[in-house]
């Protein structure tokens, strides 16, 4: 069996999901309000996080400058203004999330032709009118997206970080 | 002109992972050039046939080239380039 093989043999068993978001509560329901808000059209933001720590933290609505309901773009302004801030912050985007407001929260093609955030975890929910909620109580699902190949991962809903395993720094910070 | 340009996560690899290099040039398509001369591979990943690509954006300051003289925006001594790729998407 070559290595591809075992690739694919995994990608076949669609409930085995390799990676994981832990999410906060709060976070969650933020997100969702936001694409609720905006609906019909696409709504679209991140979740900040320090850099390494794959813990999202900091919630931060964008604008959808296309104002769509089939596609978003941040405006290139909020864009660099966004990653300015991240950076003097020493943060990332460890979400990058958006609405699809009438199909399923899947990433299209045009998601992942655009996705060039290799480390961020891509969140997506849906609010179409027979969206069906999962765990999260909502239609909200999240993939890694690298080089075309999207995989979906568990996401792991907590009240807080301070328990949960999310990577090699188990110790929040206070700053 | 020495201009600093801010590399985004995914181009990284064309960089030895740097956040941020040196690159000389008196305008964009020079400093990418530039670029491309040290850290060969980077420049596809920005233009084809003489054409930023829709899904990167490119700042000189704080200014998207694409508002200021696309790939001919001139840079000054000191300034910094930023190239970000677009965070776009949707449901087609």
């Amino acid at each position: 069996m070559t290595r591809r093989d075992r690739v694919c043999a995994r990608r076949a068993a669609p409930r085995i999901l390799l990676g994981v978001l832990v999410l906060r509560a709060d976070l969650v329901d933020e997100i969702v309000a936001h694409a609720r808000r905006d609906h019909p059209d696409e709504a679209c933001g991140v979740v900040a996080g320090p850099e390494g720590s794959d813990r999202p933290e900091r919630f931060v609505p964008m604008l959808n400058a296309a104002r769509s309901p089939t596609f978003y773009e941040f405006d290139s302004g909020d864009l660099l203004r966004l990653y300015r801030d991240m950076d003097s912050r020493d943060e990332v985007p460890v979400v990058i999330y958006h609405s699809h407001t009438a199909t399923a929260a899947y990433p299209s093609r045009t998601d992942i032709s655009y996705a060039s955030e290799p480390e961020a975890h891509y969140v997506l929910v849906s609010t179409r009118d027979d969206a069906e909620a999962n765990h999260t109580g909502h239609d909200l699902h999240s993939y890694r997206i690298v080089d075309g190949v999207v995989t979906e991962e568990e996401i792991q809903v907590v009240e807080s970080y301070m328990f949960a395993h999310t990577g090699s720094d188990d110790v929040p910070d206070h700053a | 002109m020495a201009v600093t340009v801010s590399v985004p996560t995914i181009l990284r690899t064309h960089t030895d992972g740097e956040k941020s290099v040196e690159a000389k040039g008196s305008n964009v398509s020079e400093v990418i050039d530039d670029l491309e001369s040290r850290h060969g591979g980077i420049k596809e990943r920005l233009i084809t046939d003489g054409k930023l690509h829709r899904f990167v954006n490119i700042y000189v300051d704080d200014e998207d080239i694409r508002f200021a003289g696309g790939l001919e925006a001139p840079v000054q001594e000191s300034s910094t380039l930023t190239i970000l790729p677009a965070v776009a998407g949707g449901m087609r």
